[in-house]
C-alpha cells in the first residue's frame, strides 16, 4: 500500500480513505516502538531531511525518531527564519538539498504555503511539518489516531477545539480531518481569535462552558503570550479565567471527556496543571502516537516494501 | 510631413459619436480626416497605408496608473520596456507613479523621466509627482515646480498618506496648480501586515487578511477631506463594495472626486490565491465576488470613472519566494484591453462604454487632448482584432515583468497595431 501522492501538504486535500489508510498503517507501526530493538529495515537506504525554519522540539524529534526507527537516514537542518529572509532563498536552499538526492524533505516554516512552493520545485516528497497558520497535517493525524484508539471511532463524536483559532495550523488541520471522518467540530474562543468566515466551515461558540458541555473531545490550543500586544486578549489572567480549561469548567462536561493539547503547554494559562496531568488528559499519548503516525507517513510516501 | 492612411476599418470614437467603416487619415502626427470608405484610386506617393479591413480602430488607451520602475529598479522594468508593453496593449499614454528610486518628488527626477521617455520611450509618459517628500508622509513636495516640470497629478501611490491633516493640506495646496491628488486609500493600522483579502479563503490558507474596512475607512476619510477642501481627488484602484457605495454617495452630493478600478479587480476573486500563487498577490488584494460585482455596477453607473492597470512589474527575486515575503503587484498593460473585452463579450458593457472607460474618461480627467480621434487631435490609435483568440504567455511579454494572474488564460481580442503621435510603435503582425 502507498499513498497515491508525492507530498503530504495538508489535511484539506486528503480523502477520508487516505486518512483511514494512514491511521491503520500507523496502528501497525505503533508496536515497533514497544520492542526491545526499536527498528525495522523498511526504509533502509532512504534519506530524509528535516528542514526546520521554526524552532521545534516535539515535532522535529518525532520525525527524526520515526525516520530512524524505519532505518532511514535522517538529517536535521535548523534555519532561523530571520537569517533565511536575508540569505539564501527557500527555493535555492531546497534545490541545493535536492542535489544531494534526498527521498523526502520534511519542512516547517513560519510562512503559509512554503511547503507547497517546495513541492512544486522538488522531485522528492515533501511533508508539511507546519506552515504558518495554515496546516500541520501530521499533528492532526496523530490527534485523530489518539482519539480513535481511545474511543474506538471518530464518526459522530463531538470535538471542541478551543483557543486562538485564527493563528492555529493545528486547529485548521484538525477541523478538516475530524469533519472528513464524520465528527462534529465546534470551535471556541473569543471573536478576536476567530478568522473571518470560519463559521461557514465549522460551528463557532464564544462561551467555553456552553461549548464543552456535550463534548467527547476537548482540544486546547497553546496561546501565544505575545498576542496580548495585538489586543487579541486583554491579559493572561483574563484569558485564563474565561477560556482556560480547569476542573471547575470541566465539571459541566461529560464524565468521560478526553483532553488533548498539541503542546507545548502553558500551564495555568490555557490549561490548569490539574487538567493537563489529570486522568482525562491524553497529552503524552499524543506524543507517543506521533512517532507511529510519522512512521506511517514515511512508509506510505516513500513506498518501502513492508517486511 | 509623414502621412498615414488607415483604410477600411471600423472606426469607433465615443467622443465624436462615430462608429462605422471609414478611412482615417493622419498627417504630421495628428488626425487629419475621416472619410466614408472611398473607392477612389490608391493614394499617391508619400502615404503609408495600413489595411484595417475587419479591424477595430479606437483611440489609444490612457492608463492613469503605471509603475515604470525607472529610475532605480531597472531590473524590473524600464521606461523603454514599460512603454513597449503599453504599446503592445494598445495603451498610448501612461501615468508613471512616483515610487521610483529616487522618488519623483522633485523637478530633477521628473525631467529625467521625461527625457528618458523622449529618448527611449514609445508612448506618451506623464510622470506623477509625489505628494510627500520621499513618500515618507511628512512634508509636502514642491508641487509648483513639479507641475512646471511636467507633472499633472501627484500621488504617494504604494503608500497611503496616513496623516489626515497632511492629506488635507495636499488637497488644498495642489489646487493652486490644478494638480489631481491620487490617493492610495488604505488604512495601514487596519490592514496590518495582511497579505491577501480577509475572508474565507484567507482563513482556509492561514494567510493574514486585509479587511475591506482598511480601504473603506480611508476612502471615507479622503472623501470628507475632498469635501472640506474642494481639492481634486482621484481614488486609485478601488477594490471593495463599500468604497463603491461611499464614492457613489459622495458624487451624488457633488464632491469633486473621481475613481479608477483595475482589470484584475473587475474580473478575479481571492480564490486565485488558492495554491499560494504570488502572481495573485497585489495591493489592494483580489477581493470577493460581491466586491467584483459592485465594482462592475460602479463602472456601469459612472461611479468608477475609468479603468487603470496598476501595472506593477516585479522580477523573480520578489515573486519566487514564500507568499508572505513576495512583493505586491501584477503587470497589466499587455492584458488590460483583452481582459476587459471579456465584459463586452458577456454583454455587461458596450464596446463604446469600454473605450470611454479606458481612453476618453482618463484623458479628460487629466485634461489631455487625447483619448479621441477628433480631427486635429494627436494621432494616438489602437488597431484591434476583436476576434483573435490568444493564450497569455508571460514569456512573450514586452514587459520585463512576468507576474500576471492571467497567465495561461485564453483571451479574445488582440491589439494588432498601435500608433502614437502618428508613428506606428507596435506591430503585432511582425
Amino acid at each position: 500500500m502507498r499513498l497515491n501522492r508525492k507530498d503530504l501538504l495538508g489535511i484539506e486535500e486528503l480523502s477520508k480513505e487516505e486518512i483511514e489508510l494512514i491511521l491503520s498503517t500507523a496502528a501497525s507501526f505503533k508496536e515497533v516502538s514497544e520492542r526491545e530493538i526499536k527498528k525495522v529495515p523498511t526504509l533502509r537506504g532512504k534519506t530524509i531531511i528535516n528542514l526546520f525554519y521554526e524552532a521545534s522540539t516535539r515535532t522535529r524529534t518525532s520525525f527524526e525518531i520515526a525516520a530512524k526507527r524505519m532505518s532511514a537516514d535522517a538529517v536535521n537542518i535548523s534555519v532561523a527564519a530571520s537569517s533565511a529572509k536575508k540569505g539564501e532563498t527557500l527555493k535555492d536552499t531546497a534545490k541545493n538539498l535536492e542535489a544531494m538526492n534526498p527521498d523526502c524533505i520534511v519542512v516547517r516554516h513560519s510562512s503559509a504555503g512554503a511547503p507547497h512552493m517546495l513541492a512544486r520545485y522538488l522531485k522528492s516528497s515533501v511533508i508539511n511539518a507546519g506552515d504558518g497558520a495554515h496546516e500541520h497535517p501530521s499533528q492532526a493525524l496523530l490527534d485523530m489516531f489518539t482519539v480513535k484508539e481511545r474511543l474506538g471511532r471518530l464518526e459522530g463524536l463531538r470535538i471542541v477545539i478551543a483557543g486562538d483559532i485564527a493563528h492555529s495550523r493545528v486547529a485548521r488541520s484538525n477541523m478538516h480531518g475530524f469533519k472528513k471522518m464524520g465528527a462534529e467540530v465546534t470551535l471556541c474562543g473569543p471573536p478576536t481569535m476567530m478568522p473571518k468566515g470560519i463559521e461557514s466551515i465549522c460551528g463557532v461558540k464564544s462561551d467555553m462552558k456552553d461549548a464543552i458541555k456535550d463534548a467527547d473531545v476537548i482540544m486546547m490550543l497553546r496561546i501565544q503570550l505575545e498576542r496580548q500586544k495585538e489586543a487579541l486578549f486583554p491579559s493572561v489572567r483574563e484569558y485564563s479565567r474565561v477560556y482556560g480549561l480547569d476542573n471547575e469548567k470541566l465539571n459541566g462536561s461529560k464524565k468521560d471527556v478526553i483532553i488533548l493539547h498539541p503542546g507545548p503547554v502553558n500551564r495555568g494559562v490555557e490549561i490548569s496543571p490539574e487538567v493537563a496531568d489529570g486522568p482525562w488528559s491524553l497529552i503524552l499519548e499524543q506524543v507517543k502516537n506521533g512517532v507511529a503516525v510519522r512512521m506511517a507517513l514515511f512508509y506510505l510516501l516513500l513506498g518501502g516494501v513492508k517486511e | 510631413m509623414k502621412r498615414l492612411a488607415l483604410t477600411g476599418g471600423r472606426v469607433l470614437d465615443p467622443e465624436s459619436g462615430i462608429d462605422g467603416v471609414y478611412d482615417l487619415f493622419v498627417i504630421g502626427g495628428r488626425i487629419a480626416a475621416l472619410k466614408p470608405l472611398s473607392h477612389e484610386p490608391p493614394l499617391g506617393d508619400g502615404w503609408e497605408v495600413i489595411d484595417c479591413r475587419g479591424r477595430l480602430i479606437v483611440p489609444g488607451l490612457v492608463d492613469l496608473h503605471t509603475h515604470l520602475r525607472e529610475p532605480g529598479e531597472e531590473y524590473k522594468e524600464t521606461i523603454k520596456t514599460g512603454s513597449l508593453a503599453a504599446a503592445a496593449g494598445g495603451v498610448t499614454t501612461v501615468f508613471s507613479m512616483a515610487n521610483t528610486k529616487p522618488v519623483n518628488d522633485n523637478a530633477a527626477v521628473t525631467r529625467y523621466i521625461r527625457k528618458k521617455a523622449e529618448e527611449e520611450g514609445c508612448v506618451n509618459v506623464f510622470p506623477v509627482g509625489a505628494v510627500t517628500l520621499g513618500l515618507m508622509g511628512e512634508g509636502l513636495t514642491e508641487m509648483g515646480e513639479l507641475r512646471d516640470a511636467g507633472c499633472i497629478a501627484v500621488s504617494d501611490d504604494g503608500r497611503p498618506i496616513v496623516d489626515g491633516s497632511l492629506m488635507r493640506r495636499a488637497l488644498e495646496y495642489s489646487k493652486v496648480f490644478g494638480l489631481t491628488v491620487i490617493s492610495h486609500a488604505e488604512d495601514p493600522s487596519i490592514a496590518g501586515n495582511g497579505v491577501m483579502n480577509e475572508g474565507v479563503i484567507s482563513t482556509r490558507l492561514g494567510l493574514k487578511g486585509i479587511p475591506n474596512a482598511a480601504e473603506e475607512a480611508m476612502v471615507g476619510r479622503d472623501i470628507a477631506l475632498a469635501e472640506l477642501t474642494g481639492g481634486k481627488l482621484h481614488i486609485a484602484h478601488v477594490s471593495v463594495r463599500g468604497s463603491v457605495f461611499l464614492i457613489r454617495a459622495a458624487k451624488k452630493r457633488g464632491v469633486n472626486l473621481t475613481a479608477e478600478a483595475a482589470p484584475h479587480h473587475l474580473t478575479l476573486t481571492d480564490e486565485m490565491v488558492l495554491g499560494f500563487d504570488t502572481d495573485a498577490k497585489m495591493n489592494p488584494p483580489l477581493r470577493g465576488r460581491e466586491d467584483v460585482d459592485a465594482l462592475r455596477e460602479g463602472l456601469k453607473d459612472g461611479t468608477i470613472d475609468c479603468i487603470a492597470t496598476d501595472h506593477a512589474p516585479h522580477s523573480s527575486i520578489e515573486k519566487d519566494v514564500e507568499f508572505d515575503y513576495a512583493s505586491f503587484g501584477a503587470v497589466g498593460l499587455e492584458t488590460s484591453l483583452p481582459v476587459m473585452l471579456g465584459l463586452v463579450d458577456e454583454g455587461f458593457l458596450t464596446l463604446d462604454s469600454l473605450i470611454r472607460l479606458m481612453a476618453v474618461n482618463p484623458a479628460k480627467l487629466m485634461g489631455l487632448d487625447r483619448g479621441t480621434l477628433n480631427i486635429g487631435s494627436p494621432a494616438d490609435v489602437a488597431i484591434v482584432d476583436l476576434e483573435r483568440k490568444w493564450v497569455v504567455d508571460p514569456a512573450k511579454f514586452k514587459s520585463k515583468g512576468r507576474n500576471t494572474p492571467f497567465k495561461g488564460r485564453e483571451l479574445r481580442g488582440k491589439v494588432i497595431k498601435t500608433i502614437v503621435n502618428g508613428n506606428v510603435v507596435y506591430d503585432g503582425e511582425i
